[in-house]
C-alpha cells in the first residue's frame, strides 16, 4: 500500500465518518438537503483554490460560512420555503464557479479529489473531524431537543443559539471537508445517505449514530480502495458505495 | 390562605405589528388549577408564550417565587419525533435519566415498563401524551404550563390526561396552567378560568361562579350551548 493511499484512506474515513455522524442530526432536522447548496456554493471557492494552488477545502470554508449566513438571511427576510432558497443558491454557487474555474480543472472541485491528498490536508481532516465528532456528541442531545420542538428545548434550558451556532459551524466544517473528498456536487449524499441507512437499521438513538458513522467509514475504505483498483474517481464511488449500502437496507427498514 | 405566585400588569403582546394582548391584568395564586380559556385566535398560546418569557412583551409579569417550570407546548405531537429512531427510554435520556427514575415517572403517568424500548412514534396516541406529562414532571416543575394537551387524543383519551393532571396536581401541589377550548374541561377539573376573546371580552375567578352564558357567549361571539354537570 503506497503512502499516498494511506494519506487518502485516512481523510477519507474520517471525512465521511464525521459527516455521517453529523448528518443523522441534519436528517432528524430535515436539513439533509441543505448540504447540498453549501456544496455548491463552496464552489467558487474550490475553484480559487485549483487555480492559486491551495487546499480545496480551506478555499471552502468561508464561502460555505458565507452560504450558511446567506441561507438563514434570505429565510428570515423573504420567509421562502427552504427549498426555494436551495434552488436559487445552488445554481448560484456553480454559477460562480465557472466564472474563474477553467472547465478543463473543474473535475476536482466537481467530483472531489482524494486520492491526491497531502500530509497537511490530511491531518487538518483528522483533526477537524474529530473536532466535529466530539462536538456533536456533546450537544447531541439537546440538538435532538431542538429538533422536537424549540420551545420545549428552551423551557428545558437548552441554549438555543449557541447549540445551533455550533451545529452551523460543524456543518461549515463537514461540508467544506466534504469538497475534497466528493466535492461539490455530492456533498449532500455523504451526511444523507448514510444517516438514511443507518435510520432503517436502527432502533434507538445510539444505534443511529454509532450505525451511520459505520456506514460513512465503510462508504470511504470500499470507494476509495476501489478507485485505486479501477482509476475511476474516488468520490462518485464513495457515494456509491453508500448508496448500495442504503439500497441493502431498505428490505429490512424498521419505520 | 395561599399566596400569590404570579402578578400579570397591564401586559401588551404584539406580534408582526398587530396587538395580539393588551391591558391584561390577573393574578395566580400558588396551587390554583387554571384553565386559560377562549376561542381560536384570542390569543391563548401567545400569552403563555409570554408568560414563559418565549414571546417579547410590555408590561409586568412578577414571579413571587422563582418557579421550575414544565411546558408541554402546542403542537409537540408524534409527528415531531417521527423524524429519528428515538425510543420512550432514548427521550428521558435526553434528561440524563436513569432506568430507575424513568420507570418511577411512567409509573405515575399509568405506563408501564414495556413502552421503555418502544419507539415514541409507535405510541398510541393517549400513550404518547401521558408519556410527555412524565417527561415534563421529571424536571420536578411546581409550575406546569399545558398547551392544548389532549387535541391529539379522543374525548375518552383526553378526559384520562385531565383526570391525571388533576391527581397529579393534588399529590403534588403544583400550579397548573392549562390552556383549552374545551369548556367540559374547565369546570371539571379547574379551580379558576382566565377566559380571552377575540372581543375584548375577558373574565377572570372561579369558574361556576363566572362563567354565565352570558359571559361565554360574548366570549366566543356567538350563542354557546353549554351544560353545567
Amino acid at each position: 500500500m503506497t503512502s499516498q493511499l494511506v494519506l487518502s484512506l485516512i481523510s477519507g474515513v474520517f471525512i465521511a465518518g464525521s459527516a455521517a455522524y453529523l448528518g443523522t442530526l441534519m436528517l432528524s432536522r430535515r436539513m439533509a438537503v441543505v448540504a447540498g447548496p453549501l456544496g455548491h456554493l463552496a464552489l467558487p471557492g474550490a475553484a480559487l483554490a485549483l487555480v492559486y494552488g491551495f487546499s480545496i477545502s480551506l478555499g471552502a470554508f468561508p464561502f460555505v460560512v458565507l452560504g450558511i449566513l446567506l441561507i438563514w438571511l434570505l429565510e428570515i427576510r423573504t420567509k421562502l420555503q427552504m427549498e426555494a432558497l436551495t434552488a436559487i443558491v445552488f445554481a448560484t454557487g456553480v454559477a460562480a464557479a465557472f466564472l474563474f474555474l477553467p472547465i478543463g480543472k473543474a473535475e476536482a472541485a466537481l467530483i472531489g479529489d482524494i486520492s491526491k491528498v497531502g500530509v497537511r490536508e490530511t491531518i487538518a481532516s483528522v483533526i477537524l473531524g474529530a473536532v466535529v465528532v466530539i462536538a456533536v456528541n456533546r450537544s447531541y442531545s439537546r440538538i435532538v431537543l431542538i429538533s422536537i420542538h424549540e420551545d420545549l428545548a428552551k423551557t428545558e434550558g437548552v441554549n438555543l443559539k449557541l447549540y445551533n451556532l455550533v451545529y452551523l459551524l460543524a456543518i461549515a466544517i463537514i461540508v467544506a471537508l466534504g469538497v475534497d473528498l466528493v466535492g461539490g456536487l455530492m456533498t449532500a449524499a455523504l451526511v444523507a445517505i448514510p444517516a438514511a441507512a443507518a435510520r432503517n437499521v436502527s432502533k434507538t438513538l445510539v444505534q443511529y449514530g454509532l450505525a451511520s458513522t459505520a456506514f460513512g467509514v465503510v462508504s470511504a475504505i470500499v470507494g476509495i480502495l476501489s478507485a485505486t483498483f479501477t482509476s475511476l474517481p474516488a468520490g462518485p464511488l464513495v457515494i456509491l458505495t453508500s448508496a448500495v449500502i442504503f439500497l441493502i437496507t431498505v428490505p429490512i427498514a424498521k419505520v | 390562605m395561599s399566596e400569590i405566585l404570579l402578578e400579570v400588569k397591564d401586559l401588551e403582546v404584539t406580534l408582526d405589528g398587530s396587538p395580539i394582548l393588551s391591558g391584561l391584568n390577573f393574578s395566580v395564586d400558588e396551587g390554583e388549577f387554571l384553565t386559560i380559556l377562549g376561542p381560536n385566535g384570542s390569543g391563548k398560546t401567545v400569552l403563555v408564550k409570554a408568560l414563559l418569557g418565549l414571546l417579547p412583551y410590555h408590561g409586568e409579569l412578577i414571579w413571587h417565587k422563582k418557579p421550575v417550570i414544565g411546558y408541554l407546548p402546542q403542537g409537540l405531537n408524534q409527528m415531531s419525533v417521527r423524524d429519528m429512531p428515538l425510543t420512550v427510554k432514548d427521550f428521558f435520556a435526553l434528561k440524563k435519566l436513569d432506568r430507575d427514575e424513568i420507570l418511577k415517572y411512567l409509573s405515575l403517568v399509568g405506563l408501564e415498563s414495556g413502552v421503555l424500548h418502544k419507539r415514541a412514534a409507535h405510541l398510541s396516541g393517549g400513550e404518547f401524551q401521558r408519556m410527555l406529562v412524565a417527561w415534563v414532571l421529571a424536571s420536578r416543575p411546581n409550575v406546569l404550563f399545558l398547551d392544548e394537551p389532549a387535541t391529539a387524543v379522543d374525548v375518552a383519551g383526553g378526559e384520562t390526561i385531565y383526570s391525571l393532571l388533576r391527581n397529579i396536581w393534588q399529590e403534588r401541589k403544583l400550579t397548573i396552567f392549562i390552556v383549552t377550548h374545551d369548556l367540559n374541561i374547565v369546570f371539571a377539573h379547574s379551580t379558576h378560568v382566565l377566559c380571552l376573546s377575540r372581543f375584548g371580552r375577558r373574565c377572570y375567578g372561579a369558574p361556576k361562579e363566572i362563567l354565565t352564558p352570558e359571559v361565554l357567549s360574548e366570549v366566543y361571539g356567538a350563542d354557546v350551548k353549554f351544560y353545567t354537570h
